[in-house]
């Protein structure tokens, strides 16, 4: 548990990508399994077992705090496993695992909470409440481990009778000090430990005084076998609530706050330590030398611990085989189109299709089971019931775009948002928003694979399939007809509407390969609409740009009903900018600040921002009723006077002709 | 104690300006300007300027100088630790608190009844300072700034540890750390001495004055040099002291990448961490945490207890559910967040 915790409260801590993909990585390659399996699975799809976690958690934390201090504290903390695992009594960390039982001999019940009544008279205060703190809580509840107590008592007394220590109290442990912390350091081969009485003795004395943390990264050395993620694992894997809530609250006697912590995240799925399960999964095939898609086509298919997965990663086994399981397949990407590239390009080699405003997926029908990845293969399907029933005793795998569709017209992406990012669906969610799935590509007709085949072929028999099998909820992308590209310019460039998202252009011999392959796909997106908006807010970046105010909220001009003007927000962007233009925003942005909330800032209205866009979709959500569809920074336009920046009334032009091109494409 | 001598609040009690004893004449850390203050310890929220006469540690009234100017107040008493004092029959002592160089906390004596306002008090080992002192009395005043029991600070020898172990994980980035410019940067930069790190420290513009005050009143810091003066070439790998507030401020641009660590007990909680952006969060605070609060609270066997700033809502309530009289001081102006 310790090197997971460290883990996780680097991770917490860390904002750089490439930082978290190493601690990843490093971590990956040197726990042992089946824990860093375990620990992969927390960071992904979540351990596969079901708790009620947050009742076990009140139940345990009633027996040692008042309710009323509970409540303040999770307020305050906001969020319940992190207050449980800074409130719990620290005990003295047993060092060795000779000297502790094993979950299997720990007292059944409460009987442990029972015995400890008698103790307690002894202790200084016998209300138990005081069991919040950590001397009386360790004595009362725990009078098997009396020792935090004691020490923490004789510091105070020390605290409070030792002579005025102005001119320093030096321990003169300097180098020990030095040496530790050189041990400390994050060390791919950790080293060598010294004399192990040596680190007994000190590891003694910290866990006693503060076992709240400690900072041996990553290194299991020396913690008991009990609190290894495997076995807590499977401990909380079987057994009544009841059974289940006393294991619970003997591990999490066992560990420090920070193991506590990790604990309660391990179990409670979703640890939100900054790493989507896609970072966690290229994080392990990059310290492996391997490409994520390697991971990713198998990943379905595996399960936690994945002792297959990180066997075929040590080289010690074959790959493991997905068999009839329904699993992703790294999907095919295009390359956006740049001027250079037009030249190289005949136009009877390519075939052009719609590209449409919602979100890629891949959809696997094998053997009765049907799943939906996204584009980076998180199964998505649990929020699409209709989809999976459309699918169901189908045998393929498709490639397509999921809308929301309602009588034929593709609905804003707004409202497929609607759907995304749930693990569940409403039936009113299902009504108000049903989903329809436009494909692109048929990769697997039954057992054979298709992805070898041209395009031109695998089109054909896309449209044979669908023709034969018409999966409910789904048609073909229709292929856009053209002989030149002056011709396709003129076709779409009319066709501003608001579920086409661009135009693709795919050549007619193109294999289907995993990522975005040179030459082979490209992604035509409309030349971007732009409008002058006047910056209204502007907020702190994160990461790199913690420093910088470079999220900026605009706005562009309109009459209130007393006949004044004002600003009324559109958009936001981050980007489109140079450094070099950052800072000079920066610096404005402070000189000119009008108000402050946190790390926004609100100013002045004299900077105005031509910003590009793709579409414009009235909405509820602002204030304008309008929102910009992919908004970035196009050019600062400082030579011009806020007050000749656009007005809501172009805006709201814009969004009509947009809704009309609609139209006009439907009918196409 | 005499029992039927008064109760406490009828001579010691809040108004406009802040506590006041009324035999006394004088009143306790004010938050605007009086005739006659006692000052417990330099934190601009007790310390302010403007008093006719201030009696203080001398410690404390160097350190009102250095930030308010010499002439911050109309006259100065300087006050040593522990011999009592009459001011208009009401017996005045000085007791350590354990919090920053010179503070202090008052002991009231008065027809009988003594009260004791701790002001801002830490029971952990620093060498910055003398440590607390335990005064039984029958009213305890005290401070509540991290009176929720998930507050329980580490030692500050244990996260300079975890901090050296950092610099030596990171020796290409510069740590950058957010400490408040009066006491704990000081207390951060003695113990840091302590655990053997012998490198010159550097020191943002906001602190120099104050560390350099600490180092004239014999607390030995080593060598230090200002930042700003420093090649950024000297620094890489090195430690900077700084207020919290220049932690992702333009000023942290010339380090770098560097790894930013704030030395505070708010750091106990990642949300508050993760809010800083603070990469490496050090739990090291100059107020009592939840155990040593109640412990405090306890051995002073105070019949009353009256809770002046912080989260008085948990502990008044806590000492309540302990059959403990309590009750919230309110005082206002103090700063809750300054740590």
């Amino acid at each position: 548990m310790r090197a997971f915790a460290r883990l996780l409260d680097c991770l917490v801590y860390t904002q750089s990508r490439n930082r978290k993909v190493a601690l990843l990585g490093r971590y990956f390659r040197t726990a042992p399994d089946p824990d860093r399996g375990w620990a992969l699975a927390a960071l992904t799809d979540g351990v596969p077992i079901r708790l009620p976690l947050r009742r076990m958690l009140t139940d345990l934390v009633s027996r040692f705090i008042d309710p009323v201090l509970y409540r303040l504290s999770r307020d305050y903390v906001g969020d319940t496993a992190e207050t449980v695992s800074l409130l719990w009594p620290d005990q003295a960390v047993t060092p060795t695992a000779s000297l502790a039982p094993t979950p299997d001999s720990s007292p059944q019940g409460g009987g442990e909470l029972g015995e400890a009544s008698s103790d307690s008279i002894a202790a200084p205060h016998p209300d138990p409440l005081l069991a919040s703190g950590e001397r009386e809580s360790a004595q009362a509840h725990h009078p098997s481990r009396p020792s935090h107590q004691a020490l923490r008592q004789s510091s105070l007394d020390a605290a409070a009778t030792s002579p005025l220590p102005l001119t320093g109290r030096g321990r003169g442990r300097g180098e020990d000090a030095r040496e530790k912390s050189l041990q400390l350091s994050l060390d791919l081969n950790p080293t060598p430990s010294p004399s192990p009485q040596g680190v007994g003795e000190k590891r003694a004395v910290a866990a006693g005084v503060h076992a709240a943390s400690d900072d041996k990264r990553f290194e299991e050395r020396d913690e008991p076998a009990y609190l290894s993620l495997g076995h807590v694992i499977s401990e909380m894997s079987t057994g009544t609530t009841a059974e289940r809530t006393e294991r619970l609250g003997w591990f999490l006697d066992r560990l420090d706050a920070s193991g506590r912590w990790a604990l309660l995240k391990l179990l409670g799925g979703a640890p939100r330590v900054g790493v989507s399960a896609r970072l966690a999964r290229t994080a392990l095939a990059e310290s492996y030398g391997r490409d994520v898609s390697e991971i990713e086509e198998i990943w379905h298919a595996l399960e936690p611990p994945y002792l297959d997965l990180f066997a075929w990663l040590d080289g010690k086994a074959d790959r493991p085989d997905p068999g009839a399981k329904p699993v992703f397949r790294p999907v095919m990407l295009a390359h956006p189109i740049e001027d250079e590239d037009w030249p190289k390009l005949m136009p009877e080699d390519f075939v052009a299709e719609w590209k449409w405003d919602g979100i890629r997926v891949q959809i696997v029908a094998r053997g009765g089971e049907v799943r939906m990845f996204s584009r980076q293969g998180d199964d998505i399907s649990g929020a699409f019931p209709e989809i999976r029933s459309a699918f169901l005793g189908h045998d393929c795998v498709v490639d397509g775009e999921l809308l929301v569709m309602r009588d034929g017209e593709i609905a804003p992406f707004n409202d497929l948002q609607q759907r995304l990012n749930r693990k569940t669906v409403t039936p009113k969610m299902m009504t108000a928003y049903p989903p329809h799935v436009r494909l692109y590509d048929l990769l697997f007709d039954g057992h054979e694979d298709l992805r070898t085949l041209p395009f031109s072929v695998r089109r054909a028999r896309l449209e044979t399939w669908h023709a034969r099998h018409h999966p409910r909820l789904t048609d073909v992308s229709p292929l856009v007809a053209f002989t030149t590209f002056e011709e396709l310019n003129a076709l779409w460039s009319s066709a501003r509407a608001e579920g086409i998202e661009g135009l693709m252009l795919k050549r007619r011999d193109s294999a289907y390969q995993a990522g975005r392959i040179k030459g082979q796909w490209f992604k035509w997106k409309r030349a971007a609409l732009t409008l002058d908006c006047v910056l209204m807010y502007a907020q702190r970046g994160s990461g790199k740009r913690s420093s910088y105010y470079s999220d900026y909220t605009f706005g562009v001009w309109r009459d209130d009903e007393s006949g004044e003007r004002q600003l009324v927000p559109v958009g936001k962007a981050y980007s489109g900018f140079t450094d070099e233009e950052l800072l000079q925003l920066d610096r404005w942005i402070r000189n000119n600040t009008t108000e402050t909330f946190g790390p926004v800032r609100a100013v002045e209205p004299g900077i105005v921002l031509e910003v590009a866009f793709d579409a414009v979709q009235s909405s509820t959500r602002h204030k304008s009723g309008v929102a910009m569809r992919f908004p970035r920074i196009h050019r600062i336009r400082w030579d011009k006077p806020a007050a000749e920046a656009d007005t809501l009334e172009t805006v709201l032009r814009l969004a009509g002709a947009a809704s009309v091109a609609t139209q006009a494409v439907s009918q196409t | 104690m005499n029992s039927v001598s008064p109760a406490v609040d009828t001579w010691l009690y809040p108004r406009d300006a802040g506590l006041y004893c009324e035999p006394g004449g004088f009143y306790i850390d004010p938050h605007r300007s009086v005739d006659r203050a006692i000052i417990t310890h330099g934190h601009s929220d007790h310390a302010r300027s403007g008093h006719g006469a201030v009696l203080a540690t001398r410690e404390t009234i160097e350190i009102m100088k250095v930030r308010y100017g010499e002439n911050c107040a109309g006259a100065f008493e300087p006050q040593a630790l522990g011999a009592p004092i009459s001011i208009n029959g009401v017996s005045v002592r000085l007791a350590p608190a354990g919090h920053i160089l010179g503070s202090a906390q008052v002991v009231l004596e008065w027809a009988g009844k003594r009260a004791v306002i701790s002001g801002d008090y830490k029971r952990a080992f620093d060498p910055t300072c003398v440590p607390f002192e335990l005064v039984p009395c029958d009213v305890f005043v005290t401070e509540a700034t991290f009176a929720l029991p998930v507050f329980r600070h580490e030692k500050a020898e244990h996260e300079v540890e975890k901090l050296l172990g950092s610099m030596a994980a990171e020796p290409d980035r510069t740590h950058l750390i957010g400490a408040y410019n009066l006491g704990k940067c000081q207390r951060m930069i003695r113990v840091i001495r302590d655990a053997g790190y012998d490198e010159p420290i550097y020191l943002h513009g906001a602190v120099i004055a104050l560390t350099e005050l600490y180092q004239r009143l014999g607390v030995e810091l080593g060598e230090l040099r200002p930042a700003t003066d420093s090649g950024a070439k000297s620094l890489r790998g090195g430690i900077v002291m700084c207020p919290p507030s220049a932690l992702g401020d333009r000023w942290s641009r010339r380090f770098g990448d560097p790894v930013n660590a704030f030395a505070s007990g708010w750091m106990r909680v990642r949300g508050r961490a993760r809010q800083h952006g603070v990469e490496l969060p050090l739990v090291v605070s100059d107020h009592v945490d939840w155990p040593e609060l109640i412990a405090t609270v306890t051995e002073v066997g105070a019949e009353e207890i009256w809770v002046t700033h912080g989260r008085e809502d948990a502990l008044v309530y806590y000492l309540s559910t302990l059959g403990r009289k309590a009750r919230a001081l309110a005082l206002v102006g103090r700063e809750e967040e300054a740590e």
